[in-house]
């Protein structure tokens, strides 16, 4: 299994914040965003941005980067603070 | 050395001052800045905020830039505080301080330290504006 969090307005659009998903479900980031496109049309509309920012275990990631069992990966809009 | 926070609590910003300079007799130069809560973004007035982020990640993503900071730039003490929860008009949300011997550097790296911790580090701002509350976009 690994973990999938949301943050900021993307939690509020899809309203979860987090969710867990079998190992074998997504290779990667990019795998995984298409599988949480497919679930219905709020999550295809919130998640159909190139606006999106990536983290598995804590460190920025692209699309490419590979997700294996245990893994916290992190998706969400392009961060405001400061 | 780097000092790095992530608090609901305010800070006060001589005491992050004098941990700068304290036993410090190498540095000739201290730049801090401090963000603040104003009252238009966006052409909207700010009520309050709401600072969201994501425990674990957002202290790492602050420590790894400040370890940046210091290969990247002739400085020496880092420190890092960052609030987050409610916040209200015109309180503090962010504290960056940087000391090196000569003034260019502190400066450089003081600036640099903000532009990456704006792109970078995990979190989301959400406003109550007189016309509602809004995330504001990057």
């Amino acid at each position: 299994m690994f973990k999938v969090l949301f943050f900021g307005q993307l939690a509020d659009m899809l309203d979860c914040r987090n969710l867990s998903m079998p190992a074998s479900s997504a290779a990667n980031v990019y795998d995984l965003l298409d599988i949480l496109r497919e679930r219905d049309p709020k999550w295809s509309k919130a998640l159909n941005t190139e606006q999106l920012m990536m983290a598995v275990n804590h460190t920025l990631v692209t699309p490419e980067h590979p997700i294996v069992d245990g893994d916290e990966v992190a998706i969400f809009p392009p961060v405001t603070g400061g | 050395m780097a000092h790095i926070a992530v608090q609901t609590a305010d800070f006060d910003v001589h005491l992050l001052y004098q941990s700068l300079v304290e036993a410090n007799t190498a540095d000739g130069a201290v730049v801090t800045f401090v963000g603040r809560v104003r009252e238009f973004n966006q052409g909207q007035q700010i009520a309050d905020m709401f600072l969201e982020h994501y425990p674990g990640m957002t202290e790492k993503a602050l420590h790894e830039l400040a370890q940046q900071a210091q290969k990247q730039f002739t400085i020496n003490r880092v420190s890092i505080v960052h609030r987050v929860g409610h916040l209200r008009l015109s309180d503090q949300i962010v504290f960056v301080g940087v000391t090196s011997a000569h003034r260019q550097d502190a400066f450089a790296a003081c600036m640099w330290l903000m532009d990456e911790l704006k792109s970078r580090a995990p979190f989301w701002k959400k406003e109550s504006t007189t016309q509602g509350t809004r995330w504001v976009s990057a």
